[in-house]
């Protein structure tokens, strides 16, 4: 398998981000999960990609359905608010909360069965409102929480622990994401923190909804043999789309490839992703080609990652609505209450 | 009331006739104009003419429009009731029919009381079906022929052909129809004058034709002036929007639709800052589970937030508003009744979500309710909800439906308000740190059952807490523990009890030495009040009244029922929902409760609820404890028939009120 991050700059892991604060600082209450399950994996990585990005854990807002999944936001960030709403219902939440707040920084954590089931409508629908917040599946292809039934990620022909093989096609998340136009659409493997890291920390960049399928998994119900979803199998069929670097927009690192081996998408924030080609030419802001080319991994048995799809430039729900700057639950009553001339208008009005 | 079996006699009708022309002393003020047409014909704007030109003569007036589950082609009828003692709620009998309609001419003609005025359509030929009711033919497309080249606008203008018509007969003066139709064009000369010429065409046609008839007149009086007319979804917007709101979300269902549609519109008008911002978020969701979830969200976060649904929309939102209760989450939803399932009568009122509101959700819930029966009330407690959310951190709930949400009321001016918004209990980075960062989420700290609360975003590291259902201790940390649960069920209780000091208050009116007391609620009111009014002239009869506004009930409810010997509890449902919750409410009392129900989809009329009380009146030596005998199936019948009667039951402490 090639390597699957770009190394940029010294490399050298920090122990102090620019705020002063140490990963410790980011680190959220004991995890009650099964020892070694991939979503561990995966709030470890979101740790440490908020303390590298030197993000303000009071700035953020956790979000979170129902299922082992969306247990974690409780273990990472414990100064952020965190929110554990109802099955499925997440997006809704996040929604009200950011109408509310633009300024959060909104994460969520959702599960395949919370998502792909019975959060499918809110999901699609999250996508295309393109609400300006990160949402995390962690994929294992079952239902962890309620004891190991198939989701609907499943991979045909996948086998369950008790002998049951799914008959029905999975889900890919990710090109339904792309379908619906969400512009940013990345997959990433809790077993490769490094990829996953750096989706995370362009995720953080990212000024829109950036949805990000992780195969994270159960190592107690979908972990065996003739699971598609388990350590050993994603590891064999990972397929990666191109090696991925992060340059956060204060780094003055210069980047220099052979021209044409890699791509260089500047975010809205002045940061960059750098994406360096290892197959075809492979252009992410092409929604066509993004669909492509995840059909044609799955079509091989193999598992697509990276950073499927980025259009950072795509307007996002808080500016579609035209609110003004300040957060709507801060603005004074003098803002929200018209004068007393405006009542009387519409009262003559209806006279 | 059988009126099929009215075999009138020649005699008989050459009477009525007779009494038409030669009457002297007219009615005057005081009638029900019911005008039928065809849904998607355009005669809403007619009627609404029809209903502001009577009220800018100065005379008390409601319009209420029963509509059809349907865009276009299915029958409608629009009742406008004209009242000089200020009786708006709705009356059974039609004194002026206007035949538009060939689908159900011949049961409206039918319906009429014998000696009423009926206008129709030349073709439908309404002369033929009854000889005991005084007609005016009167041949519309003719008329209309030349008013326009479009058959669409001709169609519209035939309408308003109409309007000319009844006020030539009835006496609705000129410039009060050409001020109501400038309003209701808002001044756009070319279709104002289009209509002009169309009621012109019908005044002049009826001067020159019909025979004069004076039965039922209007008079210039001064009732109404300086009232405006609004409907109660419209008001609600205003309410909200002046209450603060900042976070909308809804999705589409009749009744309710035109709160967030008015909410909108005030919005755009009122709430964009001087940079040209909003200073609001309205969302169209994806449903209503996406609605409520969103406006719990926003409450959460700290915004004022809200959204408006109807029965099917409360069925969906029960499970997030079973969190909201438990997690203690802000938010105002709501409720514009109507009856039952999407492919029930979704355009027909009720008071049937009561129960379903009051407890919505799993486990122990129970929500604040306030119920508003007026337009002003609808303007108030909009404000008044958005408080209780915020301060009581809870779903809060307000029940309106569809007769109040959707038709036309009259009323006082809105006063502008007078105290600012109340926030609730929220800490700020300061307090924090003033307090160490030592805080508890669900701590009771000041005995009311009701805990403080950060926002995220708040500067502050002890600021952060886990939101989750009811599985945390005082200080948010995640407990299953038998005391921790319990702790907090017990204090959400001691919530809802505090809440009883917070919520508007009963409306009571006791008189002096009366035994029967009646509890009612939102727009029940209006025909209550009038029933009363028939008791007490016709049978010298005084009651009492307790105007229910809220749940949860205040001490004066117990108090109520233990002052009067016999308390009839009316409502617009089967069951006698609220009747029932109160019959939990008061103990031993409950003996004294009698059940009005009336519901057929339309709202209930004065004279049904007088004959119910006046037939159970007669059965006060029933043993107790109370009986509950079912009322017989009601007489057949599928169209919305005006004339209710009431099922008798002997020995019944319900009746039901039925529409043959
Ligand atoms: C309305 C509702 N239905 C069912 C459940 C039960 N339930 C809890 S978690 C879960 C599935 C979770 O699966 P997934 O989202 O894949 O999370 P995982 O546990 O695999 O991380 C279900 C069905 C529920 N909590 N709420
Ligand atoms: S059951 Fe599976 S998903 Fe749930 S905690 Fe255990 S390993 Fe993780
Ligand atoms: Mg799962």
């Amino acid at each position: 398998m090639a390597e699957s991050t770009l190394k940029i700059g010294s490399g050298e892991a920090i122990k102090e981000n620019k705020l002063g604060l140490k990963a410790t600082d980011y680190g959220g209450g004991k995890s009650t999960l099964c020892a070694a399950c991939g979503h561990d994996a995966v709030s470890n990585q979101i740790i440490r990609a908020f303390f590298e990005m030197s993000v303000k854990a009071e700035k953020v807002a956790k979000f979170s359905g129902i299922g082992c999944s969306s247990k974690t936001p409780a273990y990472f960030l414990s100064r952020s608010h965190g929110f554990n709403a109802v099955h499925g219902r997440m997006p809704a939440v996040a929604t009200g909360a950011i109408l509310a707040n633009h300024t959060l920084i909104g994460i969520g954590v959702s599960g395949d069965g919370d998502t792909a089931s019975i959060g499918l409508g809110q999901f699609m629908h999250l996508v295309r409102r393109n609400l300006p917040m990160i949402y995390i599946i962690e994929n294992n292809g079952v239902y962890g929480l309620t004891k190991g039934q198939f989701s609907a990620t499943a991979d045909e022909g996948s086998k369950l622990k008790t002998g049951v093989i799914n008959d029905l096609p999975p889900m890919d998340l990710c090109a339904l994401a792309v379908e619906l136009g969400c512009g940013f659409v990345a997959r990433g493997f809790a077993g490769d923190p490094k990829q996953m890291v750096n989706i995370l920390k362009a995720a953080i960049a990212h000024n829109g909804l950036s949805v990000i399928d992780v195969i994270s998994p159960c190592v107690t119900f979908n972990n065996h043999e003739g699971s598609t979803k388990g350590y050993t199998y994603s590891k064999e069929h990972d397929e990666l789309l191109h090696q991925i670097g992060f340059v956060p927009e204060y780094e003055p690192i210069e980047i220099d490839y052979e021209p044409g081996t890699a791509r260089v998408v500047e975010m809205h924030d002045g940061s960059k992703i750098v994406l360096k080609k290892l197959e075809e030419d492979y252009d992410p802001a092409d929604q066509v080609m993004a669909l492509q080319r995840l059909h044609r991994a799955t079509a091989n048995g193999q598992m697509l990652t990276g950073i499927v799809h980025l259009r950072p430039e795509k307007k996002n729900f808080m500016e579609m609505l035209n609110v003004v700057d300040e957060p709507l639950n801060t603005l004074p009553l003098e803002k929200t209450r018209p004068p007393k001339e405006a009542l009387e208008k519409i009262m003559r009005d209806l006279m | 009331m059988q009126i099929k079996e009215n075999n009138v006699s020649e005699t008989l009708m050459a009477d009525v006739a007779e009494e038409v022309d030669a009457r002297t002393e007219p009615i005057v003020n005081d009638l029900t104009i019911h005008v039928a047409t065809v849904n998607g014909s355009g005669s809403q704007s007619s009627n609404n003419v029809l209903m502001r030109s009577i009220f800018q003569m100065g005379v008390p007036v409601s319009g209420k429009n029963m509509f059809p589950s349907n865009i276009a082609g299915l029958p409608t009828w629009f009742t406008i009731r004209a009242n000089k003692h200020g009786w708006i709620g709705r009356k059974k009998e039609v004194d002026l029919m206007v035949c538009m309609n060939a689908q159900t001419a011949r049961e409206d003609v039918e319906a009429l009381q014998p000696g009423a005025l009926c206008i129709y359509d030349a073709p439908l030929n309404c002369k033929t079906m009854r000889n005991d009711v005084h007609f005016f033919e009167v041949p519309f497309a003719k008329l209309a022929a030349d008013l326009s080249e479009d058959s669409k606008l001709r169609k519209l203008l035939t309408n308003m052909v109409y309007v000319g018509i009844v006020a030539e007969l009835i006496g609705i003066e000129r410039d009060e129809i050409l001020a109501a139709i400038t309003k209701q064009f808002k001044g756009k000369q070319k279709a104002v004058a289009a209509n002009v010429a169309a009621i012109d065409k019908g005044l002049e046609w009826a001067k020159a034709n019909l025979p004069r008839q004076n039965k039922w007149r209007v008079e210039r009086m001064n009732a109404t002036q300086g009232k405006i007319i609004v409907d109660g979804n419209a008001a609600a917007a205003i309410g909200a929007m002046f209450g603060g709101v900042t976070v909308v979300t809804w999705y589409p269902i009749t009744p309710s639709s035109s709160l967030c549609e008015s909410l909108i519109e005030y919005m755009k008008q009122h709430r964009i800052d001087e940079n040209g911002k909003a200073t609001f978020a309205i969302v169209q969701a994806e449903d209503e589970l996406a609605a409520v979830g969103m406006v719990l969200g926003a409450g959460w976060a700290g915004a004022r937030s809200m959204t408006s649904t109807a029965g099917p929309g409360i069925s969906l939102m029960a499970e997030f508003v079973g969190l909201g209760y438990f997690a203690e989450l802000p938010g105002v939803i709501w409720d514009i009744q109507r009856v039952g399932p999407s492919t029930g009568l979704p355009t027909r009122t009720a008071q049937g979500d009561i129960n379903q509101v009051a407890f919505l959700s799993h486990g122990d819930t129970q929500h604040i309710t306030l119920i508003p029966n007026s337009v002003g009330e609808c303007y108030e407690f909009a404000q008044q909800a958005l408080d209780l959310a915020e301060e009581f951190q809870t779903p809060i709930f307000v029940l309106s439906d569809l007769d109040l949400g959707m038709n036309n009321w009259m009323s006082d001016p809105f006063e502008y308000p007078t105290k600012p918004i109340r926030r609730g209990k929220v800490l700020t980075a300061e307090q924090l740190t003033e307090l160490e960062g030592k805080w508890g989420r669900y701590a009771d700290v000041d005995g009311d059952g009701i805990p403080w609360r950060t926002l995220p975003g708040t500067d502050h590291p002890f600021a952060s807490y886990f939101t989750r259902g009811s599985g945390h201790d005082a200080m948010a940390r995640y407990s299953e523990r038998p005391a921790d649960y319990k702790a907090t069920v017990d204090r959400l209780q001691k919530k809802y009890e505090t809440a009883k000091l917070f919520v508007p208050r009963p409306v009571v009116d006791t008189r002096d030495g009366a035994k029967i007391g009646f509890i009612a609620f939102g727009t029940t009111h209006w025909s209550l009040e009038e029933a009363r009014d028939q008791l007490r002239r016709e049978k010298g009869v005084e009651t009492s009244y307790f105007r229910l506004r809220a749940l949860p009930f205040t001490d004066e409810l117990k108090e109520f029922v233990a002052t009067h010997d016999r308390v009839y509890v009316v409502e617009q449902n089967r069951d006698g929902q609220m009747a029932d919750l109160i019959r939990l409410e008061v103990g031993e009392d409950q003996r004294k409760l009698r059940k009005i129900l009336h519901y057929t989809g339309l709202p209930p009329d004065a004279r049904t609820i007088t004959d119910a009380v006046l037939q159970m009146e007669s059965t006060i030596g029933l043993a107790e404890p109370l009986l509950l005998v079912r009322a017989l199936p009601t007489l057949g019948g599928t169209a919305p028939a005006v004339i209710p009667t009431i099922v008798p039951q002997t020995g019944s402490r319900e009746v039901r009120a039925a529409e043959d």
